[in-house]
């Protein structure tokens, strides 16, 4: 079978036959793609405000929406890094900001407001995914409350804690009297 | 064959393989009995060490049985020899090799060209680590490849059952000269950052080497508790000032050595604005490391203290204090370990029974549930300290 990593061994380095299962979840192809979703819009809404204001007839709110680009941008970062679990409760936080600023364009003089139902429309059903993502990609780490197994008797010195010492301190004399070992 | 291979961030799979073949007069192939995972292997299973390739077989942590030899081996091997494997690749002729400075190696890395531009040198190539030395592929697996194995091997007796002797291999030698680095006197005390297996093992060197005090540093109470098996006396960071206690447990001084077993990872926490903006700028790639505890070691280190750093660190770290540093006058020793620097005497003290470092395992599972393994460990779910793999 084909495999393209096997490309770049190095020549009678073992090569791959056959893969086995990856422990990725769904949940995280997920995140991950969000997180792209979320950088693309992020640069789109730096790069063309006007044209975002414009379709939503809310032009001269351009600061707010590079604003918003620029968090689109950190928090698409964010749940593409180890810790994604952040960035996508990054990214629900986001969504209510965004939902916010366009309930507040959704004023009866606005001639665009179909366009703003729409864009409220597809910020709710990502927001739902977002949600939904960031339930299921709780990081693995137990709770700090946690019950933990101890380990009071696993102190490693076969013959005990004080020969240890005691063989440490003899070593040290010696070393101090100039006897090797 | 089976072997744990990288695939991309947190994406770790058995995968099969072809088997390794001797490509080299002084390879040897080895089957491997036991291998382990370190803290090393979860910065590569993060990504956060640059120079990972999908394909790449991890695992640096590995002894078992010699299968076939080189011609140029020169009868320093046999077949049948039992052996643990070194993390670090020497040549044992080159200048540094000659000076026992193993890690630093000038002739084993042989994707030399990397290192030198990245680092201004090239370093010993490293097992299961990253082209930046050599891509070599690791002993997470049921085969391996031994290059200059005539010097890359530590002969082990029969009769000793492999779990006291894997550690040879890393990360006992490596918590022995992170203490060995100290230069410990009689009366100091040493405060160890991290009781992840490396803390552990430096936690028992300090003492074997006299230490009057030892104080360990993490926020997982089972670790913790192992570190105190070992008489040291234990901070647990969630719950009280690392700074404060350390004061009053030296009188008000601060320790005289510091060692940091934590590494470019450390913890983050809220109580920490550090660690955050460290975590953020990782995030935009703007700094490579969270050097929270380098810049603690600093704070607390007693003038004219050492600070020793087994901890990895792959790049680039901010806001050092670098002016406590030098107007405290503190001494700060660092590196990959030289592993063969220190091994015969290690081996003696296991064989004589002074220490016994299987103490640090707590799961044992075959190779194939490897991948689930780094997600425990990495999470410390199930009080996980040390895990060890059997093919
Ligand atoms: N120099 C070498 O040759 C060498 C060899 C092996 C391992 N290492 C390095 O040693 C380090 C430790 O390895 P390990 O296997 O013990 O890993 P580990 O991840 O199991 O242990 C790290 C421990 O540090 C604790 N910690 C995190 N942040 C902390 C903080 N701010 N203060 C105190 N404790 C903190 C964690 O809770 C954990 O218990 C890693 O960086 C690893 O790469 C170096
Ligand atoms: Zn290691
Ligand atoms: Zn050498």
């Amino acid at each position: 079978m084909f495999h393209l990593s096997n490309i770049v061994r190095s020549k009678g380095d073992p090569k791959l036959v056959e893969g086995g299962p990856s422990l990725k979840r769904p949940q995280d192809q997920l995140a991950r793609a969000l997180g792209w979703f979320s950088i693309g819009l992020g640069i789109m809404e730096f790069v063309a405000p006007r044209r975002v204001t414009e379709t939503l007839g809310m032009e001269g709110h351009e600061m707010m929406v590079r604003a918003f680009g620029v968090r689109e941008i950190l928090a698409g970062v964010m749940s593409l890094s180890v810790d994604k679990n952040a960035g996508l409760w990054a990214r629900v936080g986001g969504d209510g900001l965004d939902a916010a600023a366009l309930l507040s364009g959704l004023t009866s003089d606005n001639p665009k407001k179909g366009n703003i139902a729409l864009a409220l429309l597809v910020v709710g059903g990502i927001a739902m995914l977002d949600y939904r993502v960031a339930q299921d990609t709780k990081p693995g780490r137990p709770p700090r409350n946690a019950r933990r197994k101890l380990y009071p008797s696993r102190s490693g010195f076969r013959k005990g804690l004080q020969a240890a010492k005691d063989r440490a301190k003899e070593m040290t004399q010696h070393a101090a009297a100039g006897v090797t070992s | 064959m089976k072997a744990l291979v990288w695939h991309g961030k947190e994406d770790i799979r058995c995968d099969t393989v072809t088997d390794p073949e001797i490509q080299d007069p002084r390879d040897a192939i080895i089957r491997v009995t036991s291998c382990a995972i370190c803290g090393s292997d979860l910065h590569l299973f993060h990504n956060f060490i640059p120079g990972m390739m999908p394909g790449d077989i991890m695992g640096h942590e590995t002894m078992g049985e010699v299968v076939e030899v080189g011609t140029g081996v020169d009868g320093k091997l046999r077949k049948g020899d039992r052996i643990v494997v070194p993390f670090t690749i020497i040549c044992g002729e080159c200048d540094q090799c000659k000076r026992g400075n193993f890690s630093v190696c000038e002739t084993t890395n042989r994707k030399k060209h990397l290192a030198d531009k990245v680092f201004g040198h090239s370093t010993a190539g490293l097992f299961g680590y990253t082209h930046l030395t050599g891509g070599y592929p690791g002993g997470q697996a049921e085969y391996l490849r031994v290059p200059f194995a005539d010097a890359t091997h530590i002969k082990v007796p029969a009769g000793i059952p492999d779990e006291q002797l894997l550690f040879l291999s890393d990360i006992f030698p490596t918590g022995w000269q992170a203490a060995v680095q100290c230069d410990i006197v009689p009366t100091d005390t040493v405060a160890i950052w991290g009781c992840g297996p490396v803390g552990q093992m430096a936690i028992r060197s300090a003492i074997l080497l006299g230490a009057n005090q030892v104080v360990a540093i993490d926020c997982l109470p089972d670790r913790l508790s192992m570190a105190e098996a070992a008489g040291a006396t234990t901070i647990n960071f969630e719950n009280e000032s690392v700074l404060e206690r350390l004061k009053e447990l030296t009188d008000g001084k601060g320790p005289e050595k510091c060692i940091d077993c934590v590494g470019m990872e450390s913890h983050v926490m809220a109580s920490w604005p550090d660690t955050l903006l460290d975590r953020a700028k990782q995030m935009m790639m703007l700094e490579s490391d969270r050097p929270h505890v380098l810049r603690e070691m600093i704070y607390v280190c007693r003038p004219g203290g050492i600070i020793s750093v087994p901890g990895v660190y792959s790049g680039f770290s901010d806001k050092l204090p670098m002016g406590a540093f030098m107007n405290k006058g503190l001494t700060m020793r660092t590196g990959q370990t030289h592993v063969n620097r220190w091994t015969d005497d290690l081996l003696r003290r296991i064989e004589q029974g002074e220490i016994d470092p299987s103490f640090v395992i707590t799961h044992t599972v075959p190779l194939e549930q490897g991948p689930e393994m780094y997600q425990v460990f990495r999470d410390k779910r199930d009080s996980c300290v040390k895990v060890v793999l059997k093919p």
